[in-house]
């Protein structure tokens, strides 16, 4: 069997086949060559000198211990390119190859876990958040590959949601959080800098504020509720309450993904924001989204009992 | 003259050059042949030479050492995959001199880091790492909130031109319209956002 993904032309491999075989050849030759034993009469002239104080310096061969080693090393090298593909002319008897290896490393784990995996897909996500075993797995796989946003403790931070607080910007159902797994979401609120004056800005900050009773500067509020009621119901509602088919925050109950202060709520006229959460059905596969799902369902659900879902 | 060991020793110059020939061997027969292999030298599918605003990217990743603590090259083994994605392959980095492939993880490998996490999030971590990842020791890059230099960008694009990165003339000379009012972070997070992403999945 010959590697799948190597393209090295025939030439190319005929050149490292050939060189590896001779330099193989050639240090054969110097150890035999170089191996005999030279009688003290017939040692050859060295260097013109090879006398000192009376010392004479022999053309000796390698010590035996020490040219031993090296023979092994030779016969080592032939059992392994018979063995392996290092001559490139010749694929090896194993027809081994890293990407081969890495298949049947892959396969061989698969063979154990897909069955699991499998038999939890079978079920929907609701029913797999009352199962312990799952919800060990999503527990290790959160920990893994979710932690980086969310926290390990799934409370998130400045931007990224908090997923045990029962508060949901996108629906909170089972299927709803496995489609935010798989697919990502993106979370565009637009910046309204160039629509609405530095003023108008402020003002309707202030009324944010008032919708879920923070203090906020009377008069502002009442100048800012025209301009929410215009723009800003389009996406948050009239009534403020958000909308979770867009994403859109409730702006009434005071949970704030980006802090909850006029100057945050400022910036976010004025810049926007883009919370993203990346898709992860290419890195995960689906049996994993699922798990997930499962989990952050269940442990969202133990957080807030008294709380049904959106 | 008779290539004897006498001769050999008394002959500095035929010494040095019998040892440079001896010593060549191995890089003729393992290194010189992979410039002729196909599937190391050509791009992968859907993967272009930088932009101009991941060009900068790449280079304060350089600057600033990134490498030091950073691989960009997941090996096909299964722990490898399960946690950054389809394995690294030559054709991946045709575009890259030198390479990032690194040899120290102190921190995760980056080679499909690309839309791994979002902009924000890029921004936020780079700013102070701790404030996403608690358990992190990497430093903080918050001074990279600074405009891009970029006044030789048309040279460095010319230059890679030259070795045979396939821009157009008119990509080069847009190229500092491209960078105006962009910071090192942005154009940073630019090019992490496009690493590894031509290959999603594990083929054959």
């Amino acid at each position: 069997m010959s590697s799948a993904t190597n393209t090295l032309p025939t030439g190319w491999a005929w050149y490292v086949g050939i060189l590896t075989v001779l330099s193989l050849l050639w240090c054969l030759w110097i150890l035999v060559s170089n191996s005999k034993k030279i009688e003290p009469k017939d040692q050859p002239e060295l260097h013109g000198q090879n006398v000192w104080d009376g010392l004479r310096e022999y053309d000796n061969p390698l010590p035996k211990w020490w040219s031993n080693l090296f023979y092994i090393t030779v016969i080592f090298a032939v059992g392994y390119l018979a063995l392996f593909p290092g001559l490139a002319i010749l694929p090896g008897y194993l027809g081994w190859s890293s990407s081969d290896r890495y298949k049947k490393e892959v396969a061989e784990v698969n063979a154990e876990v897909d069955p699991i995996f499998n038999a939890y897909l079978k079920q929907d996500v609701a029913t797999v958040a009352n199962d312990k075993g799952a919800l060990q797995i999503g527990g290790r796989l959160f920990q893994t590959y979710c932690v980086q946003c969310h926290g390990s403790d799934m409370r998130g931070s400045k931007g990224f949601p908090n997923l045990v607080d029962a508060d949901w910007l996108y629906p909170g159902t089972p299927d709803a959080i496995k489609t935010t797994i798989m697919d990502g979401r993106v979370g565009a609120m637009p910046s309204f800098a160039g629509q609405l004056k530095p003023e108008q800005i402020k003002d309707v900050s202030q009324f944010v504020l008032t919708l879920s009773g923070r203090s906020a500067s009377k008069d502002a509020a009442l100048r800012g509720e025209e301009t929410f009621k215009q723009i800003c119901s389009a996406c948050h509602g009239a009534s403020g309450k958000g909308n979770v088919a867009l994403g859109a925050p409730n702006l009434t109950d005071d949970v704030w993904l980006y802090s909850g202060t006029a100057a945050a709520i400022e910036e976010a006229v004025v810049k926007g924001r883009a919370g993203v959460m990346p898709a992860q059905k290419d890195q995960l596969g689906e049996a994993r989204v699922h798990l997930l799902a499962a989990y952050v369902y269940a442990q969202s659900r133990e957080a807030a009992p008294k709380t049904p879902a959106q | 003259m008779k290539l004897t060991h006498d001769t050999i020793e008394r002959k500095t110059g035929l010494l040095i050059a019998l040892v440079i020939f001896v010593v060549s061997i191995g890089g003729l027969v393992e290194i010189v042949p992979l410039f002729f292999q196909k599937d190391l030298i050509e791009p992968v599918a859907g993967l272009k030479p930088y932009e101009p605003l991941r060009l900068v990217g790449r280079d304060i990743y350089v600057r600033e050492g990134c490498y030091n603590c950073h691989s960009q090259m997941i090996r096909p083994f299964r722990s490898e995959t399960e946690r950054y994605g389809p394995y690294s392959v030559a054709g991946e980095f045709v575009y890259d001199r030198p390479f990032q492939w690194g040899s120290k993880r102190t921190g995760p490998d980056l080679a499909r880091v690309g839309g791994r996490y979002s902009d924000e999030w890029h921004r936020l971590h780079f700013e102070d790492p701790r404030s996403v990842v608690p358990e992190s020791n990497m430093p903080s890059y918050a001074f990279l909130n600074r405009s891009i230099g970029g006044a030789d960008i048309k040279a460095r694009m010319s230059a890679l031109k030259m070795l045979g990165h396939p821009y157009s003339q008119a990509e080069i000379d847009s190229a500092p319209a491209a960078l105006k009012d962009k910071t090192e972070l942005d154009a940073l997070i630019a090019y992490l956002q496009g690493l590894g992403t031509q290959i999603k999945s594990i083929k054959g």
